[in-house]
Formats: structure tokens, C-alpha cells, sequence
């Protein structure tokens, strides 16, 4: 029981060690919830937006040109 | 370089790090913190208080490792035009601010037992403001524009001009010995600081860092699917305006 106390007073410096390590501790979980909570609504409202409408968009792209140019490659392999 | 600058295959590159950062950033600040608060030693001058520099410390060399990776970014956005590197740069300020400002208060709880002031106008100190408050400056510069590109530019030729601060911090306790001690870890003639006290150090050190690359993984895809979302919503603006006219023709 002694060895605990003794641990949590940090010889007489606890008002200085222990406040900075909790600021450590909330500092970088605070800056990670914020960023995975942010990631997840983003996420969440491209689901939904896609859900509605961009597959209507993908339908209306042009297909390939038929009359293009073969590609450079071929053009390349020739000696 | 720029095969990364796919959205879907750094997505997936990222996916595959994270798991392993994460799980490799307890692992580390799991141990560190043990060691630093079970394990390691009181000092012979300082006692207990000296624990509180297995945050403040990790916490400075994070503070100029993040602003480098920035300074970085921004040249390489600057330079190449690598979408991503914008990104990374807007996705690592928020970071670096809190490692910022984790240093100067955990040091100022430090200085106030030990030198007996919470502040002084010392060489180290106040460098290490001055890099706070660029952080501040690179996070305002980038909302400051409406043309978000335009951000980007002005926020990564600020991160540029900046980095002559890190030299300044690091030899500032060379060129000013006022208050701040120098340094015992980093040193050309190798550590000055005892082995039961550097390993902990070190470990922390390792946390911090796999941290931010946690950290920024998760902003960077956040940032990139923002993109998407932007874009998603000038489709549909476009789309309504389209078919206004049609109407109206």
C-alpha cells in the first residue's frame, strides 16, 4: 500500500508529472477519436451518395473511340 | 513516386500498413510508458520529476520530425505537382500542433519544479513557440482560400520558409545557453544519458512515431475521399444545371 502511495506522489513532483502525462494521454486520443470520427462520416456519406447516383453517372461515360490511333506501344516495338 | 498518386492504390497500400502501425504503436507505448514509470531510475538531481521527460522529450523530436515531413510534402507538391503530397501535408499539421504544444506545456510543468519558472524568453523555448505557432499559420492557410489549390500553395511555401526554424531549435541551446539544457541524446559524440533512461526514451520515441503514421494514414484517406465527395457534389450541380436548361430551352 505504501509502495502505490509512494508511486502516485512521485516524490513530491505529482502536480507536475501526473498533469502532463494525462495531457499526452488526451492530446493524442483526443487528435485520433476526432480523425477516425471524421474518416467514418466521410465514408458514410460517400456510401450514400454513391448508393444514388453515381452509377447513373458511370452509364452515361462515352465508350472508347473506335477510330482512335493504335496504341504507341506497337509503334514502339518496331526496330 | 507518383504510382501512389491512384486515390484506390494508395487506399489500399495504407490499408495494408495500418493494422501493423497501430498494433505496433501500443506494442511501444505500452512498454515505453512501463519502463519510463516502473523500471526507470529517478534522477540523481532532479528525482521524480525527470519522468516527465519520456513525453516531453518524444514529444519535441516529433514536434521537428512532423514539420520536416511537411517541409518535405510541400516541396515535392510544389516541385511535382504530387497530388498526394498536398494531402499529406494538410493531413500531418494537426499533428505536429499537438506534438507542438504537448512539448512547450510538459515543459513548462518541468521548468517550474526544476528551474523554478513556468516561461522564460530562452532560445530553446522560444523557437520551439515560433513552431507551434507555424503550425497554426499552415493549418489557417489552408482553409483561407476558397480555391482549395490556392491554399495548398500558400500553406506549402509557408512550410518552407518556416523550416529555417528547425535548425534554430535544435542548435538554440548551443548558440543561447541561458536555461534550456543541451542536448544528451542526439549528439555527434553519442548519448550522454544512461542506458536505463534511453532505452524507455527511445521506445516512447518509436510510439510517438508510429503514431503519426497511424494518425496520418487515417487523414490522408479521409482527405482523399473528401476529394471524392467534393467532386461528387459539383457532378451533381452540374447535372441540375444541365437539366435546368433543357428545361428552359
Amino acid at each position: 500500500m505504501e509502495e502505490i502511495t509512494a508511486f502516485f506522489e512521485m516524490g513530491g513532483y505529482a502536480v507536475y508529472v501526473w498533469p502532463s502525462l494525462a495531457l499526452t494521454v488526451v492530446i493524442m486520443a483526443g487528435l485520433l477519436i476526432a480523425t477516425l470520427r471524421q474518416l467514418r462520416n466521410r465514408q458514410r456519406r460517400l456510401a450514400e451518395l454513391e448508393a444514388r447516383g453515381v452509377q447513373r453517372q458511370r452509364r452515361q461515360r462515352p465508350a472508347p473511340d473506335p477510330t482512335a490511333q493504335p496504341g504507341a506501344e506497337t509503334r514502339e516495338a518496331r526496330p | 513516386m507518383h504510382r501512389f498518386a491512384n486515390p484506390a492504390r494508395f487506399t489500399r497500400l495504407a490499408d495494408r500498413i495500418l493494422p501493423f502501425a497501430a498494433v505496433g504503436t501500443v506494442v511501444a507505448l505500452g512498454v515505453g510508458f512501463y519502463l519510463a514509470l516502473f523500471v526507470a531510475p529517478g534522477d540523481y538531481q532532479q528525482g521524480e520529476s525527470v519522468r516527465i521527460m519520456y513525453v516531453h522529450v518524444p514529444s519535441a523530436w516529433m514536434a521537428m520530425f512532423i514539420y520536416v515531413a511537411i517541409a518535405v510534402a510541400s516541396a515535392v507538391a510544389l516541385i511535382w505537382r504530387h497530388p498526394l503530397a498536398d494531402l499529406a501535408a494538410k493531413a500531418s499539421s494537426p499533428v505536429g500542433a499537438g506534438f507542438a504544444f504537448l512539448t512547450l506545456v510538459t515543459g513548462s510543468l518541468w521548468g517550474r519544479p526544476m528551474w523554478g519558472t513556468w516561461w522564460e524568453w530562452d532560445g530553446r523555448l522560444t523557437s520551439m513557440l515560433i513552431l507551434f505557432f507555424l503550425y497554426l499559420g499552415h493549418m489557417a492557410l489552408l482553409n483561407a482560400f476558397e480555391d482549395s489549390q490556392r491554399g495548398y500553395r500558400a500553406a506549402a511555401i509557408l512550410a518552407l520558409v518556416g523550416v529555417v526554424n528547425i535548425p534554430i531549435i535544435k542548435f538554440s541551446v548551443d548558440w543561447w545557453s541561458t536555461l534550456h539544457q543541451p542536448a544528451s541524446v542526439m549528439r555527434l559524440d553519442g548519448p550522454t544519458i544512461h542506458p536505463s533512461m534511453l532505452w524507455p526514451l527511445l521506445i516512447v520515441a518509436v510510439g510517438f512515431k508510429l503514431y503519426y503514421l497511424t494518425v496520418v494514414l487515417l487523414r490522408i484517406k479521409s482527405e482523399l475521399i473528401a476529394a471524392r465527395l467534393r467532386a461528387l457534389d459539383l457532378a451533381t450541380v452540374k447535372a441540375a444545371e444541365v437539366q435546368g436548361q433543357a428545361v428552359q430551352g
